[in-house]
């Protein structure tokens, strides 16, 4: 309502570092996010934007940093403070990584039932909802290996939606998606934000991250190169790295 | 004198008895074999390496011995020295059980592994605790995945299951030998016992196939 709560970052991340054995992924990212900003990040791939949005999560553990919430930084150690926070926080995945035995109804209002204790009837009405907000409430009972690709990212959104969550991190949505199924997971994020969720999306769809983002954040070697409008990062960057990223990546993807 | 016919004939019912000592064995045997072969199989994926290990030496015991020695070991031996007074009947479940957990956590161990760890990614992601994730997402999976597995070990359990005869069980073989040394009708007896042998499992590999059918997940070839 105020402003003052508005312009208070939802998530900050502050110097998270990642090692996988001797190789540096994250070198010390910070990042922060204010309720109904929408955030991409784009980069080559190994840039470790995975890694990142992985580790917000506590997916991937961080070897240092720190991850606030609405200002309460987040114990990992904390086994239940931690599921609380996660619930907090969506998660989409490039390999959709729904359960699959459970049908397209079950995989959204599990985690209402087992997680959030939600009597089942009240849960099964939330989910259908969430699955008719995605555009899927005819395949509720179709079960993941019945479902198209596209199909199947939006009943993981949908999963991720019925647990309110204050931010959503997107991981390369569309990556595994044949070209023209893309449109339509497309169309529920580009909804989603309309509708103020708070996003932090890594994604290689130009144009789209264009349309849609507040802020863009160029990565390389597990740092942030630069940040800022897309405009910009896209056409007129300050780091001659960037220029050349978006250069090539324009040229494919299209403005 | 009697002729092979009669024989059989006076004996079935006798022999009948028998095949059900015989099953109630198995699915005993089978069933604490999962009871304990399931906590195992996960304590052997995400516990910590102690338990691991404790459990790596258990199968490696049970996995290591032969059944016969076992029987002897744990009937004569153990039992008896722990002031323990079982029947037969009992020590041949408890052994055949805890020989076939160490099989049966391995057939699990193997599901579980095979699942693909995105599923867990995804549980932990939607504020699922760890088990939560392996009762809820895991292991029904898993579960699925290992009953061909299972189908194997019912079908050794079940040939298994005539060793015991040995501490004197009363099940077919024992009672098959128990007439055939009464009336040295050797060949018919040990051919019948076979027969109801290869029975037994053919219908409960054909259960289980079909209990495999009707869990299958839609959409999977």
């Amino acid at each position: 309502m105020t402003t003052a709560t508005d312009s208070a970052p939802v998530l900050t991340v502050e110097g998270i570092r990642k090692s996988f054995g001797n190789k540096e992924i994250l070198g010390g990212v910070d990042l922060s996010i204010r309720r109904g900003e929408i955030k991409v990040l784009i980069g080559p791939s190994g840039a470790g934007k995975s890694t990142l949005l992985q580790s917000i999560n506590f997916l991937v553990m961080p070897d240092a940093g720190r991850i606030c919430l609405e200002g309460r930084p987040v114990d990992p150690s904390d086994r239940k403070g931690l599921c609380l926070y996660r619930q907090q926080v969506g998660m989409i995945f490039q390999e959709f990584n729904l359960f699959d035995h459970l049908t397209a109804l079950g995989n959204v209002e599990i985690g209402l039932v087992r997680v959030k204790k939600m009597k089942r009837s009240q849960a099964r009405e939330r989910a259908m909802a969430e699955l008719e907000r995605v555009g899927l409430g005819v395949h509720a009972h179709k079960y993941p290996a019945e479902l198209s690709g596209g199909q199947k990212q939006r009943v993981s959104i949908a999963r991720a939606l019925a647990l309110d969550p204050k931010v959503m991190l997107l991981d390369e949505p569309t990556s595994a998606l044949d070209p023209e199924l893309i449109g339509e997971v497309h169309a529920v994020i580009r909804d989603l934000g309309a509708a103020g969720m708070t996003m932090i999306m890594a994604t290689h769809q130009i144009g789209f991250a264009r349309a849609l983002a507040d802020e863009i954040i160029f990565m390389e070697n597990g740092v942030v190169i630069e940040q800022g409008p897309p405009d910009k990062i896209l056409d007129d960057a300050d780091c001659e790295r960037t220029r050349e990223f978006c250069t090539k990546i324009t040229e494919l993807g299209g403005r | 004198m009697s002729t092979p016919f009669s024989v059989l004939q006076q004996s079935l019912p006798y022999l009948l008895q028998g095949v059900w000592v015989t099953l109630v064995v198995v699915l005993g045997s089978l069933s604490l074999g999962l009871l304990v072969g399931l906590p195992l199989a996960v304590g052997q994926v995400y516990g910590p390496r102690p338990l691991k290990r404790i459990i790596g030496l258990y199968v490696w015991f049970f996995r290591g011995i032969p059944l016969l020695v076992l029987l002897f070991l744990f009937y004569f031996g153990l039992f008896p020295f722990l002031h323990l007074d079982f029947s037969a009947f009992t020590v041949a479940i408890i052994v055949l059980g805890s020989i076939s957990s160490a099989y049966q956590s391995q057939i699990l161990r193997g599901a579980i592994l095979s699942i693909p760890e995105g599923q867990m990614k995804a549980a932990r992601a939607i504020g699922m605790s760890d088990a939560q994730a392996i009762v809820h997402i895991i292991l029904p999976q898993a579960l699925r995945l290992a009953i061909p597995g299972w189908s194997n070990e019912y079908s050794v359990l079940l040939k298994d299951s005539a060793v015991t005869y040995a501490l004197g069980v009363a099940e077919l073989m024992a009672r098959a030998h128990h007439v055939a040394s009464r009336t040295y009708q050797h060949l018919v007896l040990y051919l019948c016992a076979g027969f109801i042998f290869m029975i037994l499992t053919f219908l409960g590999t054909r259960a289980l196939n079909a209990l495999h059918r009707k869990v299958k997940l839609k959409g999977y070839s």
